[in-house]
């Protein structure tokens, strides 16, 4: 009943993002696109981080690992892109396997420093290796418009239906999987691993499924994005690109999937207009496109210490039914120790 | 031989610096169970406080000074701000408002020093030391890296085993709760911890940036080496922070020399994994049964 209920929810959308896709101009359409990519993306670490409890700050690196095994297979193997793009969420599926198997035995602060040094090494390879990877130019992806639209569809629109139905595949899949048993099951391990496994749940598969779920979702986020910016370089795999995906799921609202769309949304729209805020504030080009960066930072920090449940969860407390049953995950994460030891410390 | 001689001697050296950077981890996670991924951020941040007064004063040791001071201040401010309201909330928490210190962080030196490559002067001369005509793959600034650093872990020992101070830090530590009924004002040591801190990390970054050049993402390298090494000497342990440290030097100064240096990262990267894989609670902390 869920899954009937999602999918008329995704073809709704569906046909809705296709005639606003018509209506938009081509800059819009390409902004749209790049949405879509990101939702992708966000989407699978909202879920890491919201449903199961861990955190990864590496989950750009992911989306390289995908976005340049898609690159690679579309130029060497001239795959189709359908094809190309499930390839590109397997290859970082399976690294994320590889690496959620060592990250499995790890708590929190090990996870989020061991995905951090994830996202600030992988990068390197792509220098080394310069004659696979291209090095700093990185590799150019394009894509062919399909002859069946007719030679004057604008690319940017085709660009726009791909990615947003890479993204709505995504969704779909992820909102079925946390209302499955295997959401369940991640929340319970959230809330407590110890009652978990008395309950019967294997505790580290499920935190590896987890990560290899987000690492997939990051990797087919990569590949759309390759595609939509028509090149893999190791310049936009850089550590800010996996704290803004931290940023958009904090700020969407951790475990929620619309939240992530909001967060998105922010990440595409949000950067280039401070830029451009604080370049016409006569801020020179370097200092101006570090605005956005710090306010990344500034987002994370207000966010979490002032409305933990983000935008989705503001709008559920606005809009939705009184109780809401994941508005509040991260305080159901909160540590098994008695409430008493830590509460009086702002007052010493 | 020679080779090898090097390669030990400068991965000692170098390992100082991820021993500087691991000790500041070790002093905020052992008091606040908080792992501080700003500390990089903190680090680069008081290097470019260091680089302007030495640009406008031309005197090297205020500028040394001015960051080590500035750490101490960065260090006991955020505590006192951003870190102390994610007190007993979800560990998860204190992770993303760090990480969002240090992204604020980096934008904020982009903004204010731009984001061009700037470089920094060493205290001593850079040129390899040798002794009868033997290279040591060191020079005098690796000498005195070692030697601050080494100077600065004695002289938190020294505060942490014989000054009152220091057995409050470590009655915090070893229980919170029992520390308050015995009437420890444990705010004022977290904000301690953290300022000193603040203060390892502003050493490790003077330190280093000579070798790395100095821009907003200067010490992200540096900050998940150091983050190795504190977890190879188990994060709780200021003694496993320095050996470790200087292990890893040594372990990435061979693979760097013998394999080549450009993939350091992924090196590290791999010692990590096979640390946390076989001892996930470091070489130097005694087994603790995990509960799962």
């Amino acid at each position: 009943m869920t899954m009937v209920r999602h999918l008329a929810a995704a073809i709704a959308v569906a046909v809705i993002l296709a005639v606003l896709s018509i209506q938009l101009g081509s800059y819009r359409d390409y902004q749209m696109a790049e949405v879509a990519a990101y939702v992708a993306a966000v989407a699978g670490l909202t879920v890491l981080i919201g449903l199961s409890g861990q955190i990864s700050i590496g989950n750009g690196a992911f989306m390289a690992i995908g976005g340049y095994g898609g690159a690679l297979l579309l130029i060497h193997l001239n795959w189709p892109l359908e094809l190309v793009l499930l390839a590109s969420a397997v290859i970082a599926a399976a690294a994320g396997a590889i690496f959620g198997l060592a990250a499995a035995r790890l708590r929190g602060p090990y996870l989020a420093g061991a995905t951090l040094m994830l996202a600030v090494a992988l990068p390197s390879l792509a220098d080394q290796y310069a004659g696979a990877f291209g090095g700093d130019q990185g590799l150019s992806v394009s894509i062919n418009t399909p002859a069946f639209l007719g030679p004057t569809f604008p690319p940017t629109r085709w660009l726009a239906w791909v990615t947003c139905a890479g993204a709505l595949i995504t969704l779909v899949l992820l909102a079925n999987l946390g209302r499955s048993r295997v959401g369940r099951s991640w929340r319970a391990v959230r809330d407590d691993e110890v009652a978990a496994s008395l309950s019967g749940l294997n505790v580290a598969r499920l935190q590896v499924l987890a990560f290899v779920v987000s690492a997939a979702c990051a990797g087919l986020g990569g590949a759309l994005l390759a595609v939509v910016t028509t090149i893999v370089a190791p310049g936009a795999y850089t550590l800010t690109l996996s704290i803004g995906l931290l940023t958009a799921a904090v700020i969407g609202g951790l475990g929620s999937l619309l939240g992530a769309v909001w967060g998105s949304l922010l990440l595409v729209l949000v950067p280039t207009y401070l830029t451009n805020l604080a370049a016409s504030h006569g801020l020179s080009g370097a200092a101006s496109s570090s605005v956005p960066i710090a306010a990344y930072g500034v987002v994370l920090i207000i966010v979490m210490l002032v409305f933990p449940a983000g935008i989705q969860g503001g709008l559920r407390r606005l809009f939705g039914p009184a109780a809401p049953a994941a508005a509040v995950p991260i305080n159901a994460l909160r540590r098994r120790r008695p409430a008493s030891e830590h509460q009086e410390e702002g007052t010493t | 031989m020679q080779e090898f001689l090097e390669f030990t001697l400068g991965g000692i050296a170098v390992g100082m610096i991820y021993a500087a950077v691991a000790l500041s981890l070790v002093l905020i996670w052992r008091g606040t169970r908080v792992l501080n991924y700003s500390q990089g951020g903190m680090a680069m941040f008081t290097t470019y406080i260091a680089w302007l007064v030495i640009r406008h004063t031309g005197n090297y040791w205020l500028g040394f000074v001015v960051a080590l001071a500035s750490g101490l201040a960065l260090g006991a401010i955020l505590e006192r701000t951003v870190v102390r309201p994610t007190e007993g909330k979800a560990p998860l928490n204190s992770v993303i408002v760090t990480i969002g210190l240090l992204i604020f962080l980096e934008g904020l030196a982009g903004i204010i020093f731009g984001g061009q490559y700037r470089s920094f002067p060493a205290a001593f001369s850079v040129t390899g030391l040798k002794i009868g005509g033997v290279a040591l793959g060191i020079s005098s600034s690796d000498v005195f890296t070692a030697v601050a650093v080494l100077a600065a872990a004695a002289a938190l020992a020294l505060v942490f085993r014989y000054a009152a101070v220091g057995l409050r830090l470590r009655a915090t530590a070893f229980s919170q709760s029992v520390s308050r009924l015995l009437g420890v004002r444990i705010g004022r040591v977290l904000t301690l911890g953290w300022a000193l801190a603040g203060l390892f990390g502003a050493l490790a970054g003077v330190l280093v940036t000579p070798s790395t050049f100095l821009y907003p993402n200067s010490m992200d390298a540096i900050f998940v080496l150091g983050f190795t090494a504190a977890v190879i000497g188990g994060l709780d342990s200021p003694v496993g922070a320095v050996v470790g440290g200087v292990l890893l030097g040594v372990v990435l100064s061979y693979a760097g020399g013998y394999i080549g240096s450009e993939l350091v990262l992924v090196y590290g990267l791999v010692v990590l994994a096979l640390v946390l894989m076989i001892r996930p609670s470091g070489l130097f902390s005694a087994a603790t049964t995990r509960r799962v």
